[in-house]
């Protein structure tokens, strides 16, 4: 009975004190940036052997969760504002905020031409226009900077409908339920392209998508390589290949 | 005073959209809960299956599914041409429809309940004396059920103020039309505006004690007449 307890308790220990030798890292990530997000974490896995967990949601509402104790190590945010805000409240690493991607609005439908994306705006023949949540998803608010440049604000009011995120925003327009609306060019980089409209890189402010390492991920030597290994060539190729352009690396 | 509205704007269309969706499970919910105290078919089992679905199921499932069929590939689409619209998400309507589904087994459950309670007697006697159908349903059934009826509607009216998971997949979050109380707490709290979140969540805490203890007082009275 003492004997398998202390064969028991010494297995443990064992357990417990033995170095791991694949530390997983948890990220919160912004929905737009989901797929390039999980081929940088398999690419991440292949060359370390850490695996990393994501955690999409809206850049607002994973700030919130971080901002109440969410134990995510590494914060991809899809502006650069909250990575800030992280910082300045302390709860994350001085001086590890860094551009990872900057990010590319554009208008999709499946079921229309979007050649001249700005004349099927303007013609308003259309039910509804989808959007992220413009007070918590930047490209939300990118959408209504464009709407207001084009000079729409006030004629589409009545139509827009808001995705929680921008994933949610996809989903409104893939199903069907709204012809067409305001997305990640990532979201949509395998689309024909009369289905996707580019939107003048000058009529809306440029979206810095920050990453920063928070407290929890401070002591995890795993966490920091990821973040290493966002600024090195291999992932940059893979954000750009997603319709990101990438930062300068600081 | 816009700060005003976004608090009383999703109150009252919230109250709103549980006033109709609580009548109309009034009469939906009867006939089918009737028949679900009365029948003897094989049938009974998987119909009063498919009407507590909604308690299992989370709210996620409904909301994909109706997402799918409300748009213009789906049933939805149709239907919704016929006021020429495209689709039933994102509309009132939408989650009219959206909310009997999800609300239906709080509606059934305690009438088919109280239904049962009602003992063969009642109603031979109400037939001898020559009632119609119509006659003793009115006269003897409805008496008899009303605390069943009461529990239904209470319930039926708090679990639609209370829906967020559908909603939040279905509604597309248009102020006055489909932004409902918990998706403007859900929006509040994702805003850091705390204050006017603890507000309309202070409201429900309160609202969901004043529901529970009245159904609860409910059941007691409906004990005492029963027994």
């Amino acid at each position: 009975m003492c004997r398998s307890f202390a064969v028991y308790g010494f297995a443990v220990l064992t357990l417990l004190a033995s170095p791991a030798p694949a530390a997983d890292v948890s990220a919160a990530v912004a929905a737009n940036f989901t797929r390039p997000a999980e081929e940088l974490g398999a690419a991440f896995t292949a060359r370390t052997g850490n695996t990393v967990t994501f955690s999409f949601g809206a850049t607002g509402q994973l700030f919130t969760q971080i901002s109440q104790g969410a134990p995510f190590e590494v914060f991809l945010a899809a502006d650069a504002a909250r990575p800030a805000r992280v910082v300045a409240e302390g709860l994350g690493a001085e001086g590890s905020t860094f551009t990872y991607a900057i990010g590319r609005v554009v208008l999709y439908a499946p079921t229309l031409d979007l050649t001249d994306g700005a004349a099927v705006l303007a013609a308003n023949a259309y039910q509804h226009l989808a959007i992220a949540d413009p007070k918590t998803a930047p490209y939300g608010a990118a959408a209504v900077e464009v709407l207001a440049r084009l000079g729409l604000s006030d004629a589409v009011a009545a139509k827009l409908v808001t995705g929680e995120n921008i994933s949610q925003t996809l989903q409104f327009i893939d199903s069907g339920n709204a012809e067409l609306g305001f997305v990640a060019l990532s979201q949509v980089i395998d689309k024909p392209s009369t289905q996707v409209w580019w939107v003048p890189a000058e009529d809306y402010p440029s979206i810095l998508q920050d990453a920063v390492l928070t407290k929890v991920g401070e002591a995890d030597p795993a966490a920091r390589a990821f973040l290493e290994f966002l600024k090195g060539e291999e992932a940059r190729a893979i954000i750009e290949k997603y319709g990101y352009a990438v930062g300068t690396g600081d | 005073m816009a700060g005003v509205n976004e608090i009383i704007q999703p109150v009252t269309l919230t109250l709103t959209l549980a006033f109709i969706v609580t009548a109309l499970l009034l009469v939906i919910g009867t006939p089918i809960s009737w028949w679900l105290s009365r029948s003897r078919s094989v049938w009974k089992a998987p119909v009063a299956a498919v009407v507590a679905l909604p308690l299992v199921l989370p709210p996620t499932v409904l909301g994909f599914y109706l997402l799918l069929a409300f748009g213009p590939n789906g049933p939805g689409g149709p239907l919704a041409a016929l006021w020429g619209a495209r689709t039933l998400a994102f509309s009132f309507e939408g989650l009219v429809i959206a909310s009997v589904l999800y609300s239906l087994p709080f509606m059934t459950q305690p009438l088919r309940t109280g239904f049962e309670a009602i003992g063969r007697d009642s109603l031979e006697a109400a037939a001898t004396l020559g009632a119609n159908r119509v006659d003793t349903f009115v006269r003897v059934v409805v008496p008899e059920a009303r605390a069943g009826y009461l529990t239904g509607m209470v319930l039926t009216f708090a679990h639609t103020v209370g829906e967020f998971g559908v909603v939040l997949m279905i509604g597309g979050n248009i102020p006055g039309e489909t932004k409902l109380v918990s998706m403007a707490i859900y929006d509040f709290v994702e805003r850091l505006e705390w204050h006017k979140a603890h507000l309309l969540a202070g409201g429900m805490v309160l609202f969901a004690f004043v529901v529970i203890t009245a159904v609860m007082l409910l059941d007691r009275r409906a004990g005492r007449v029963v027994g």
